[in-house]
């Protein structure tokens, strides 16, 4: 135990010892959170919506059938509870609800005016207002179609709320997406590095030649990585609250367990690329390229991953962050407890498994 | 003659159809001086690989310090030190902070660690050096410092892949004092070279040629047997019949 922390505060004396890496580290999450500041438009397809039909008359079927033959929706169900929608909100299964009243052709045949109900999930407010408004258009194509075989002006009023995230803030969006990048580079590059560092340098071959068992050598490479990456949380949890404005809703100790569970899952990807890679700059271009770069594009935090072919979805699956990324914005943003990510949970654990299974038997075909 | 501590038997590796080290036999005694020289891809480095347990043998027996390099390399790890051709300690630490984690992960106690590395800063001369980088040190100075380190937890036998690569003459004598001086404390110095003049401070010396071990002798009776004047033509002369090289 000794000859560990031994190791682990040498360890500590290289990064501190090191500005450009220090820099790197505490910098990045700073810069990034502020970069990040501009959010992103995208169009919006085929996103799950539900639709509640408490009138079930003429005129609001044939906004449905409308909204359904949109390639901006895909209906979900049409009959549903309060309860059961709020739910599929929280779990993420739909992203918009769309609520006739009952008696809706009524109130627009007699009194000329009615009112539908629209419930956006905004914590991805990009697409909440995209949605939102193709919604709006569709209802007022309804109106014109009407307004031309009658000379009644009918007016249709959509009441639109935004769910978790009322004044469509930005940065709930991006907040979660910065941390899963940050601890992904931290992570991964700086361990990769750093083991790689010990190759080049000869200083592996003395540490394999000690007593100092080669497991506990990789052990002790990530500890000061994962004690690191939790400061770096813990400053981008306190930006967002102090500089953007944006609380943590949820269990700050469910947040950081489960970043926790993501920081080892970037250290095993970090040793499994040290294993594989011999110098310093392969290493870096190998975590740059393999990992970050799918983490940005495939995590649904840039780019909507229901708009993807169907192959990249499922591809996304495989990548660890986008697991990360809804975790995160389920706790932080929705407040939601363990029972509503404990899937994610799940996968994220599994991922990281079978990664560690595979670095350390390739670490030890390598040692032979 | 005194106790065998290196003592291996038709010691092989290969790597698929590559022998890179072929029924290697020979025995090193306690104290002695056992220079092993070879050209590039004679084999020397993966037989001394095999030597300090971090390669597993194809076939053959070897007892290091009377461990056996299958079963025992835990034993033998704690009971060798291991310098080698690249430079070997941490350039962004100090000359005190290099000293405290090697002694620190060989299990040395604190105290062990702070006699220790007073006897070596004085005999280094380093004292003024200790709080310094290790990066900002000359050469020579490192590997006297690298060698240092190696021996720190008293090993046994201590393995020396081209250790004076690069440096001066001068400096290169100075390194050797060292190493006689370890060798005179009974420390076993198993070192592989490609300076002949180095080959000459050797007790022994054996050659390798294609992964085979082509002469061991004393460096006398190699230059008598070749009825050459120095190293140079013994090495010269046998080497030129490799096949491999770089």
């Amino acid at each position: 135990m000794k000859k560990f922390l031994v190791f682990i505060k040498k360890e500590f004396a290289h990064v501190l010892r090191d500005r450009k890496t220090l820099l790197i580290l505490f910098g990045m999450p700073v810069v990034q959170i502020l970069i990040f500041g501009f959010a992103l438009t995208n169009e919006v397809k085929n996103s799950r919506i539900v639709i509640m039909d408490q009138a079930n008359d003429a005129a609001s079927k044939e906004i449905i059938t409308k909204i359904g033959a949109s390639r901006y929706f895909d209906i979900v169900r049409t009959v549903m509870s309060h309860q059961q929608m709020e739910d599929a909100f929280k779990r993420g299964d739909i992203r918009m609800a769309v609520i006739f009243p009952a008696g809706f052709n009524n109130d627009l045949l007699h009194q000329n005016a009615a009112q539908i109900q629209v419930i956006a999930d905004a914590s991805d407010p990009n697409n909440a207002t995209t949605l939102t408004s193709y919604v709006g258009s569709i209802i007022q194509d309804y109106q014109a179609q009407l307004s031309k075989t009658s000379k009644i002006p009918y007016r249709i009023q959509p009441e639109i709320r935004m769910l978790y995230n009322p004044q469509l803030k930005g940065a709930p969006n991006f907040v979660p997406g910065v941390m899963a990048l940050v601890l992904m580079l931290v992570c991964v590059m700086m361990t990769a590095v750093s083991i790689v560092k010990e190759k080049e340098t000869g200083t592996m071959e003395i540490l394999l030649v000690s007593p100092f068992r080669p497991i506990l050598v990789i052990i002790s490479k990530a500890v000061p990585y994962l004690l690191l990456s939790l400061i770096n949380v813990a400053s981008i949890l306190l930006l967002s609250v102090f500089v953007l404005d944006l609380p943590v809703n949820g269990n700050i100790l469910l947040l950081f367990a489960e970043s926790t569970l993501f920081i080892i899952t970037c250290l095993t990807v970090g040793i499994f690329i040290s294993v594989k890679t011999n110098s310093q700059q392969v290493a870096m271009l190998i975590s740059l390229m393999g990992m970050l770069l799918p983490t940005i594009l495939f995590s649904g935090f840039m780019f909507p991953i229901e708009n993807m072919p169907v192959p990249l979805q499922w591809f996304s699956n495989i990548i660890p962050a986008k697991w990360y990324y809804i975790i995160v914005k389920d706790i932080m943003i929705k407040g939601l407890g363990f029972n509503a990510i404990w899937k994610e949970t799940l996968i994220l654990s599994g991922i990281t498994v079978a990664l560690l299974i595979i670095s350390l038997k390739s670490f030890k075909i390598r040692l032979s | 003659m005194g106790e065998t501590v290196i003592k291996t038997d038709k010691l092989t590796k290969r790597f698929g159809d590559f022998i890179a080290a072929d029924e290697i036999t020979f025995e090193v005694e306690k104290g002695e001086i056992f220079g092993f020289l070879g050209a590039n891809g004679a084999g020397k480095t993966t037989a001394m690989r095999m030597l300090c347990g971090l390669s597993i043998p194809s076939s053959g027996s070897a007892t290091i310090a009377g461990f056996d390099v299958y079963k025992q390399t835990e034993q033998i790890k704690r009971n060798i030190g291991y310098m080698s051709q690249k430079f070997s300690l941490y350039e962004d630490l100090t000359v005190i902070e290099n000293i405290k984690f090697f002694g620190g992960i060989y299990g040395l106690t604190d105290l062990q660690i702070k006699t220790k590395s007073d006897e070596l800063l004085h005999n280094l001369g380093l004292k003024q050096e200790a709080k310094k980088l290790v990066a900002s040190l000359p050469l020579g100075w490192k590997q006297k410092l690298s060698f240092s380190v190696a021996v720190l937890h008293e090993p046994k036998i201590v393995f020396l892949d081209e250790p004076t690569g690069g440096v001066d003459p001068v400096t290169r004598r100075q390194f050797w004092d060292l190493i006689y001086n370890a060798a005179d404390r009974g420390v076993t110095i198993f070192v592989t070279t490609h300076y002949m003049d180095e080959a000459e401070y050797c007790n022994r010396i054996s050659l390798m040629v294609d992964g085979k071990i082509k002469a061991l002798d004393t460096p006398r009776n190699l230059k008598n047997t070749f009825g050459v004047e120095t190293m140079d033509e013994v090495f010269y002369k046998l080497a030129r019949g490799a096949k491999r090289g770089d």
